[in-house]
């Protein structure tokens, strides 16, 4: 905007719009809001390696072979390495801004704290890993 | 109060319309004593050294909503944030995030008001009722559903704390949609349907990421991001409940 003029004719800039390019940088609570957005991205390409197999899998004995020894390869391991990382992150992240994401949960007249729906989260995700890790290492025996 | 023994930095971003195109720093020493709030530090700057420079105060107790500003980057009342908790300094003061600049530490709050008066922010009765007929009840429970929420003293530092609103100014942002929540969640009140509209827009909650900084910063702990996201799941609810066959029919 052009700078205006007021009734008595004095000059003067329009209200200072500050520019928002690089707004994550400038702040550490963004920049973890950054991670938790980036790392959803390792959820979904996780997401997406597991449909593979299951579609392999559907096309018999060789391909669910080859699908397995492809995950065995060293490229997927540390693909894997990486995405847990990511997944670590995300479940982190989002366990942190769960509480404010829900309708306040009243238990005997008393709403549930924060710090212990973070807790549930945290415990249903180690429960559930710690069961999936089990059936996995069952199923090798 | 006792005598001052020690100076502290203060550094104001300076935005003067009629000679600056844009702000600048400007540094002042003062001398300051434990029991002194930043916003003593800029009436110090104003009484004493540079009279020119603007900023909004009124109560100096956390309850106007008037003196918000960006303290070291982060969005502050600045008659609750003591300079002795920011020593050595320097102490650097911005108008808030995401609001255009008027001057100095003075930001538009003209959009605000327009969105705050926009979402009814009063009950609208279910039904008229004549005085005769006695107050209108609520119980502890239904009180506590909307008192975190009515907490909200309109200081705006949860603007200044959204990115979302300001990347996009139009966003209905994280405080008026706070209050918004406050009166479609009270026992009492029957406008709900008149603020769905605009709780239901892409300018509304939808434009909400969950960045959840506007409710670490609000110094009334109404947490904003709480009443914004919960009405993602009314939105949803208020969407999908047209496909319902209607009553009686």
């Amino acid at each position: 905007m052009k700078p205006q003029s007021n009734e008595s004719g004095v000059r003067r800039n329009p209200p200072y719009v500050r520019p928002m390019a690089g707004w994550w940088t400038r702040n550490p609570f963004f920049v973890r809001y950054m991670v938790r957005e980036v790392t959803a991205v390792a959820v979904w390409i996780y997401a997406l390696v597991l449909t593979f197999g299951v579609v392999r899998l559907s096309q018999g004995e060789a391909a669910w072979n080859g699908w397995l020894d492809a995950m065995k390869s060293p490229a997927s391991i540390v693909l894997h390495l990486v995405l847990l990382l990511g997944m670590v992150l995300h479940v982190h992240s989002w366990f942190e801004i769960m509480p404010k994401t829900m309708a306040p949960i009243i238990v005997g007249g008393e709403r549930v704290s924060a710090e212990r729906i973070q807790r549930t989260g945290w415990t249903v995700a180690v429960v559930v890993t710690v069961l999936a890790l089990a059936l996995a290492v069952w199923s090798q025996s | 109060m006792a005598e001052p023994t020690q100076t502290i930095e203060i550094q104001v971003l300076r935005y003067r319309p009629e000679q600056e195109t844009e702000p600048v720093w400007q540094s002042y020493q003062v001398p300051f004593t434990e029991d002194m709030s930043v916003l003593q530090g800029l009436q110090y700057i104003k009484d004493e050294i540079d009279g020119s420079v603007s900023f909004r105060w009124s109560c100096r107790m956390a309850i106007c909503g008037s003196c918000g500003m960006m303290i070291n980057r982060k969005p502050s009342l600045s008659c609750q944030t003591f300079l002795r908790d920011l020593l050595p300094g320097p102490v650097k003061v911005e108008a808030l995030d995401h609001l255009p600049i008027e001057r100095d530490l003075v930001v538009s709050v003209e959009p605000f008001v327009k969105k705050l008066e926009s979402i009814k922010p009063y009950i609208i009765p279910k039904e008229a009722r004549a005085l005769s007929e006695g107050e209108y009840l609520q119980t502890p429970a239904q009180l506590e559903k909307i008192e975190q929420f009515s907490s909200c003293i309109n200081c705006m530092l949860c603007y200044a704390a959204c990115p979302q609103f300001g990347l996009n100014p139009e966003f209905t942002g994280p405080g008026v949609l706070a209050l918004l929540h406050r009166y479609n969640a009270d026992s009492r009140d029957g406008g709900r349907a008149e603020r769905m509209e605009i709780l239901n827009a892409e300018e509304g909650v939808w434009s909400c990421t969950a960045v959840g900084y506007c409710s670490e910063v609000c110094p009334k702990g109404v947490d904003p991001a709480n009443a914004v996201n919960q009405n993602k799941v009314n939105s949803a609810l208020d969407y999908f409940i047209r496909f319902l066959p209607k009553k009686g029919a």
